[in-house]
């Protein structure tokens, strides 16, 4: 079994995560990882990304009034790579770099049993009572990775508040939730696909968004 | 994908068997946190059926479910109709018809846990079958040694001793520990291997002496005093003297000898108190990364992977 099960390498994983996931797990076929799928638009390349980041890490210390209270916490796998970017970021213009941790949401999905789901790498959260949790990750898309995210932590600990920094919003949320720092908003068709490429887990830095041929192209 | 885990064989080989041991990582990371629960099998029922005594195994499996947010259901002959004659196809109807998801089998005859997979619709885990099969047992000493000689097994070297004839630790550990790539030596007093071993990979000898200081690995089966009756052996004493892991014996391994043991044990026979209680022995630590194994299996069965069709 487990050729499937944990045999799937993160990156296989990752890209489930920031793929349509109503595609994935209802219709068979339609996605943009599909055949067919193409590039669209490079969205961020290194530079770019390094900028957006750059930026996030000064509005997490404006809005928290410094960086001593601040956890970041990433989300497998990509989240984990880009809170350790944020928090070298902030070491080189606070006098302090914030706490890492990293969390698996595996098993606070709610699509377990409705497609293949694997944990993804250890969680390990420092203590996190009275702090001020961000979770890191990605691509901020329907919301429930997030929404497990927020489960899986304050099993763990009880933040003084939480808040979400996402290197892409690309929409259409299917949870009342929003990102508190975004690197860049990218209007997406649902059919479509958001490469995110950090270098700690894909080689280089960069932000892609594919998609299949028009006709496939669900309207929103 | 694996549909039920009736014998180690279900696992896939190496690669299956070590992918479930890193998911058990995940578990045994979950189990230490302040609350060592997850959602991850939520509105999903266990029931454990056992047909036999034990105390370690069904709790292991009903803690791991537990952990997992599963319900859980036991069943234990001595308060259930088997005392009014109902049959295992009606037991396994029964339990059937009011939708679980798996259900944990031990049993007496071996196969009985193939016979149940073939009558219900649930996920079926064999939890040991007579002389047969225990492959969670399997599983979680294979993870327990990996923690100390990991994460590569290769050319690890472990005796097995005592009755491998009646024990369904000893096959199923066989089957794990050589896909794993371990060297297996049995050893035990003849009345106590099995009367053909053919295609087993493994050595086998009667005298524990003799292969004590090169191995890595000493692991002790319970000697079934059930069986005393049978003259397999004259006196518990003699076998002790013999085969039993006393501190003396224990003093001539390597000093990074390890000794196991699949519980429960019986103290100044197969092993010594000192022995049990000395650093190189891992038995509490098998008995808690039990829960962790298990509830690997139990995600793997009803949780990882997509609809069970």
């Amino acid at each position: 079994m487990s050729p499937q099960q944990a045999g799937e390498n993160d990156a296989e994983n990752d890209a489930r995560e920031s793929r349509s996931r109503e595609v994935a797990g209802a219709v068979s076929g339609s996605g943009a990882d599909g055949a067919g799928a193409v590039l669209r638009t490079h969205v961020f390349d290194a530079a770019d990304l390094r900028r957006a980041l750059t930026r996030v890490a000064h509005e997490i210390v404006e809005r928290n009034h410094g960086a001593d209270d601040v956890v970041l916490v990433g989300l497998y796998t990509r989240g984990v790579a880009l809170a350790g970017r944020l928090a070298s970021a902030i070491a080189s213009f606070e006098a302090v770099e914030p706490a890492l941790g990293a969390l698996d949401v595996a098993f606070y999905r709610d699509d377990i049993g409705l497609r293949p789901v694997a944990p993804l790498g250890p969680t390990e959260v420092p203590d996190v009572s009275g702090k001020v949790v961000v979770l890191v990750d990605d691509v901020l898309f329907t919301g429930r990775t997030a929404r497990a995210a927020l489960d899986a932590l304050l099993e763990l600990g009880r933040p003084r508040a939480v808040q979400l920094a996402v290197l892409v919003d690309r929409g259409h949320r299917e949870l009342p939730l929003r990102a508190d720092y975004v690197g860049k908003n990218l209007p997406t068709r649902s059919s479509e696909d958001v490469r995110v490429r950090i270098a700690e887990v894909d080689g280089d830095d960069g932000v892609d968004l594919w998609g299949v041929p028009e006709r496939e192209d669900q309207p929103r | 994908m694996m549909q039920h885990l009736l014998s180690v064989d279900d696992l896939g080989g190496r690669a299956g068997i070590e992918s479930m041991l890193d998911l058990t990582d995940s578990f045994l990371e979950v189990m230490q946190r302040d609350i060592p629960k997850v959602p991850a099998l939520r509105g999903k029922t266990v029931v454990s059926l056992f047909y036999e005594d034990s105390t370690r195994t069904r709790l292991s499996f009903e803690t791991a479910a537990k952990r997992l947010s599963a319900d859980t259901m036991t069943f234990s002959v001595s308060n259930s109709s088997v005392n009014k004659g109902e049959s295992l196809l009606d037991t396994v109807q029964t339990i059937d018809a009011m939708g679980v998801d798996a259900i944990v089998v031990r049993h007496a005859a071996a196969g009985a846990p193939h016979r149940v997979a073939s009558w219900s619709s649930a996920r079926v885990i064999n939890a040991g079958d007579g002389c047969h099969e225990h492959p969670t047992q399997a599983l979680l000493d294979a993870f327990t040694l990996r923690r100390h000689r990991g994460p590569s097994l290769d050319g690890c070297r472990i005796a097995i001793v005592g009755d491998v004839r009646h024990s369904r630790v000893a096959r199923s550990n066989v089957k794990a520990f050589h896909a794993l790539g371990c060297e297996l030596t049995l050893v035990g007093p003849p009345t106590l291997m099995p009367e053909r071993l053919d295609g087993w990979p493994v050595a086998v000898t009667s005298d524990l002496d003799h292969v004590l200081p090169d191995v890595d690995v000493v692991y002790l089966l319970r000697i079934q005093r059930e069986r005393l009756g049978q003259a397999l052996f004259p006196t518990l004493r003699e076998y002790a003297a013999r085969w039993g892991l006393s501190a003396e014996r224990a003093a001539r391994c390597k000093p990074d000898t390890l000794v196991m043991h699949p519980g429960p044990m019986n103290r100044g026979i197969e092993i010594s108190g000192e022995v049990a209680d000395s650093t190189r022995s891992l038995v509490t630590e098998q008995v808690g990364n039990g829960v962790a194994v298990r509830m690997a299996v139990l995600w793997a069965l009803l949780g990882s992977g997509g609809p069970i069709v």
